[in-house]
C-alpha cells in the first residue's frame, strides 16, 4: 500500500523576474514499511523535495497524496495538523529546544497534538528508551553529545507514532561512530516496520536504504536497488 | 497557557538584564502615574478637610469690582456704593440659615502698622461686635473687644498668634503700644481661631491665597476704623450659617440682597459676591488635579515610549528565536499557539514592569509625603487600572511581533542556524 504518492511534482522559485524550476515532474511512490535515500549534491533541489513531501511547503503543480489523501489546498493550520500526526522529522542540526530538557523536548509534539500532561511523560519517556537515553531523561541538550541529541531528536520524531520518518542529513553534524549509532536505530526502526524517507549526500549513510535515488538538477532520476548491495555488504 | 506563562517567565528570566531595561519604561510611566495620582488624592483630601474645617461655616460676601474683591488699599471708597446699613444687616439676619452676621472693613496688607521699628505685614480688620463670635475666635491671653470699646472709640486691638510672633518676637503683645498710620492703639488681646488650620501650600496661587492669614492679623473696632483710614468705606459681610449644606445658598441670598440694597444704579461695576469655603476648596481641588492631569499624560507618554520598547524587543526576541519557532512549526504548532505565546511573553513582561511600578510608586508617594509632608492617598482603584493597562500595553504592543512570529515561513526559520 502506497503511503506516500507524489505525481509530477514541480516546484518554482521566484528569482529575479524569471521563476526558477527547482523540482521538474518528480514521481515518487513509498510503500509502508519502505527504507529509501534521496542522494543527490547540494543545489540539486534534494531539500525542496523533502519540504513538500515534509508538508512544509507546497508544489508549483503536481498531487501529493498522503495516505491517500490529497494533500491540495489546505490551510497552514490543517498542514500543521498534518505534519504532527503523519510525520516525524530529524534535521541535521538536532533543532532541540535548549532550555528543555530531554523528556520535554520528546513531548513537545504531543503537547500540539493535544495529549494529556500524564501521557505526554509516559510515552516521551518510552520513546527516550527507545533510542537507549532512558538514563538521559532531564538532561539539557547543552548536557549531551551530538549523537545523544539526535537520538533525542529521534525519539521526539517517533513519539507521535508517525506514518513515515523524515531524516534532512541526519548524520551530517556527527562524527562516524555517533553516525553509524544513528544508522543502527534506522535499521531497528525499519525493521520494526517503519517507513523512513532519508536524504543524504553520503553514499555510506545512503547505502543503509533499502532504496537510493539520485536526484540531479531537480529531476529523480535512477533508482538503484542499495538494498541488495547493503546485505552483500552484511554477509 | 499556564505552560505558555511558565515559558514566558522563562524567557524573562534568562534575559534578565534585557527583561529589567525593557520593563524599565513601563516602570517608570506606571510609578509616576500611581504617584501622581496618589499626592492629588492626598492633596484633595487635606484641602477640603482644611477648608471646610477651619471655615467654620462661615460665608463672606465681599464687595467687588468687575468680578475681582475691590481693595481699598489703594484704591478710594468707591462711588455709588452706600456703607451697609442696620435695615440691611436685619434683612440678612432673616434669610433661612443665617446664624450671626458680621460687617467688616479689611486690608489684605496693612501698611504703616508698626511695633517701635517692625513693620508688620499682614492684614487688618476693623471689625463689629460680633465678628470674632462668627468667626469662632477665642481669647488667648488679656481680653477681647467689649461694648465700652465700640462705644467710646477706644483705640485698642487684638492680635492673632501670628501677629506675635511676627510683630512682637513672640513676646506678650498684651498692654504693648502699636502705631497704626501714625495713630497710637494699645493691645488688649491674643485671639485664636477656635480650630487650628495649617493650609498647605502647594503654589503660588496657594500662597496668594493664603497670604493674608500667613502674617497674621491686627483687629480693630470698626468705629475707629475711620480715623486711620478712610471714612464711609462699605464693609464686607461675615455670614455664620446654621450647617455646611447651606452654606452656598446662603452665600449667594445675602450677596443678592447687599447688591440690591447698597449698590446705585443697576450698571455699576460694583457687586457683592460671596466666597464660600467649599466653594474655594472645590476650585483649589480642581487647579491642584488640571495641573496633575497634564502630569498623567506626560507620565503616559512614558508608557508609549515603553511599550515601544517592549515591541522592539519581542521584534528581536522573534528574530532571535526563529529556529525555535520553524521547528515548533514543523513538529505541529499551530499559529494560533505561537501568537499566544509571544503575546503572552509580551503581557507578562509588562505586567510584571506594571507591578513593579505600582509597588515603587506607592514608595515614592509615601517618601514624598514624608519629606514634603503633603498627605498621600494610595487609590486602589487607580493600582488596579495601572495593572490592567500595563498589561493591555503588553498585548497591544506584542501583537507585532507575535503575528510576525505566527507567520513565520517554518523552512525559512528552519534554515537559519
Amino acid at each position: 500500500m502506497a503511503i506516500l504518492k507524489l505525481t509530477d511534482i514541480c516546484k518554482d522559485y521566484a528569482q529575479g523576474k524569471e521563476p526558477v524550476r527547482v523540482l521538474k515532474n518528480v514521481n515518487l511512490t513509498v510503500e509502508k514499511g519502505d527504507y529509501i535515500a534521496i542522494m543527490g549534491p547540494s543545489g540539486s533541489g534534494k531539500t525542496t523535495l523533502m519540504n513538500i513531501i515534509g508538508c512544509l511547503d507546497v508544489p508549483t503543480a503536481g498531487t501529493y497524496e498522503l495516505d491517500g489523501r490529497d494533500l491540495k489546498d489546505l490551510s497552514d493550520d490543517e498542514l500543521a495538523q498534518v505534519r504532527n500526526k503523519h510525520i516525524g522529522f530529524v534535521f541535521q542540526s538536532f533543532h532541540l529546544m535548549p532550555k528543555m530538557d530531554a523528556l520535554d523536548n520528546v513531548a513537545l509534539p504531543l503537547l500540539y497534538g493535544g495529549v494529556s500532561l500524564k501521557e505526554r511523560r509516559a510515552r516521551a519517556e518510552e520513546a527516550l528508551k527507545a533510542v537507549g537515553l532512558g538514563d538521559r531523561v532531564n538532561f539539557l541538550p547543552n548536557q549531551l553529545s551530538g549523537g545523544q541529541c539526535q537520538r533525542v531528536a529521534i525519539a521526539r520524531a517517533m513519539v507521535g507514532k508517525p506514518d513515515i520518518l523524515l531524516a534532512d542529513e541526519p548524520t551530517g553534524a556527527l562524527d562516524s561512530k555517533s553516525g553509524t549509532q544513528i544508522m543502527e536505530i534506522f535499521q531497528k526502526l525499519s525493521d520494526e516496520g517503519m517507513t523512513i524517507l532519508m536524504i543524504t549526500h553520503e553514499l555510506r549513510i545512503a547505502q543503509c536504504a533499502r532504496k537510493i535515488y539520485h536526484i540531479l538538477d531537480g529531476e529523480l532520476r535512477t533508482e538503484e536497488e542499495g538494498g541488495a548491495d547493503h546485505e552483500k555488504k552484511a554477509e | 497557557m499556564l505552560e505558555n506563562i511558565r515559558l514566558a517567565f522563562q524567557g524573562i528570566w534568562s534575559h534578565k538584564l534585557r527583561s529589567v531595561l525593557t520593563m524599565l519604561g513601563i516602570i517608570i510611566g506606571i510609578a509616576a502615574i500611581i504617584t501622581i495620582v496618589s499626592t492629588i488624592k492626598g492633596t484633595n483630601e487635606q484641602i477640603k478637610e482644611n477648608l471646610i474645617g477651619a471655615g467654620n461655616n462661615v460665608v463672606t460676601v465681599r464687595l467687588n469690582q468687575n468680578g475681582y474683591p475691590y481693595d481699598m488699599s489703594w484704591n478710594p471708597v468707591p462711588s455709588g456704593v452706600r456703607v451697609v446699613s442696620k435695615s440691611t444687616v436685619e434683612e440678612l439676619q432673616k434669610l433661612d440659615g443665617v446664624e450671626k452676621v458680621s460687617l467688616y472693613c479689611s486690608r489684605d496688607y496693612a501698611n504703616s502698622v508698626y511695633f517701635g521699628n517692625t513693620q508688620f505685614n499682614g492684614s487688618i480688620c476693623g471689625v463689629d461686635a460680633n465678628y470674632l463670635s462668627v468667626y469662632g475666635y477665642q481669647v488667648k491671653s488679656g481680653r477681647g473687644f467689649t461694648q465700652e470699646d465700640f462705644s467710646k472709640f477706644r483705640k485698642v486691638a487684638l492680635v492673632d498668634a501670628k501677629a506675635v510672633t511676627n510683630l512682637f518676637g513672640g513676646e506678650s503683645p498684651v498692654g504693648k503700644i502699636i502705631e497704626i498710620n501714625s495713630e497710637v492703639f494699645s493691645v488688649v488681646g491674643v485671639v485664636s481661631p477656635s480650630q487650628e488650620f495649617t493650609p498647605t501650600i502647594n503654589s503660588l496661587n496657594d500662597y496668594w491665597l493664603y497670604a493674608d492669614t500667613s502674617s497674621g492679623a491686627v483687629y480693630l473696632p470698626d468705629v475707629v476704623w475711620p480715623g486711620v483710614y478712610q471714612f464711609d468705606e462699605p464693609q464686607d459681610v461675615a455670614i455664620k450659617v446654621t450647617s455646611t449644606d447651606a452654606m452656598a445658598s446662603v452665600g449667594q441670598d445675602a450677596a443678592k440682597i447687599l447688591t440690591e440694597r447698597q449698590i446705585m444704579g443697576s450698571d455699576s461695576e460694583f457687586d457683592y459676591r460671596s466666597t464660600d469655603m467649599l466653594e474655594q476648596a472645590q476650585q483649589l481641588q480642581s487647579m491642584s488635579q488640571s495641573t496633575n492631569t497634564q502630569l498623567v499624560w506626560i507620565a503616559s507618554i512614558s508608557l508609549l515610549v515603553g511599550g515601544i520598547g517592549v515591541m522592539n524587543i519581542m521584534l528581536v526576541s522573534v528574530t532571535e528565536r526563529t529556529a525555535e519557532i520553524g521547528l515548533k512549526k514543523a513538529i505541529g504548532a499551530r499559529k494560533r499557539r505561537i501568537l499566544l505565546q509571544f503575546l503572552t511573553e509580551a503581557a507578562v513582561l509588562t505586567s510584571l514592569g506594571g507591578i513593579i511600578g505600582v509597588v515603587s510608586g506607592v514608595g515614592l508617594a509615601q517618601l514624598i509625603s514624608y519629606l514634603v509632608k503633603i498627605p498621600v492617598a494610595i487609590s486602589f482603584p487607580a493600582i488596579v487600572i495601572a495593572v490592567v493597562f500595563s498589561t493591555l500595553i503588553g498585548v497591544i504592543f506584542g501583537l507585532l511581533p507575535a503575528t510576525q512570529a505566527a507567520n513565520l515561513n517554518p523552512i525559512e526559520a528552519l534554515r537559519r542556524d
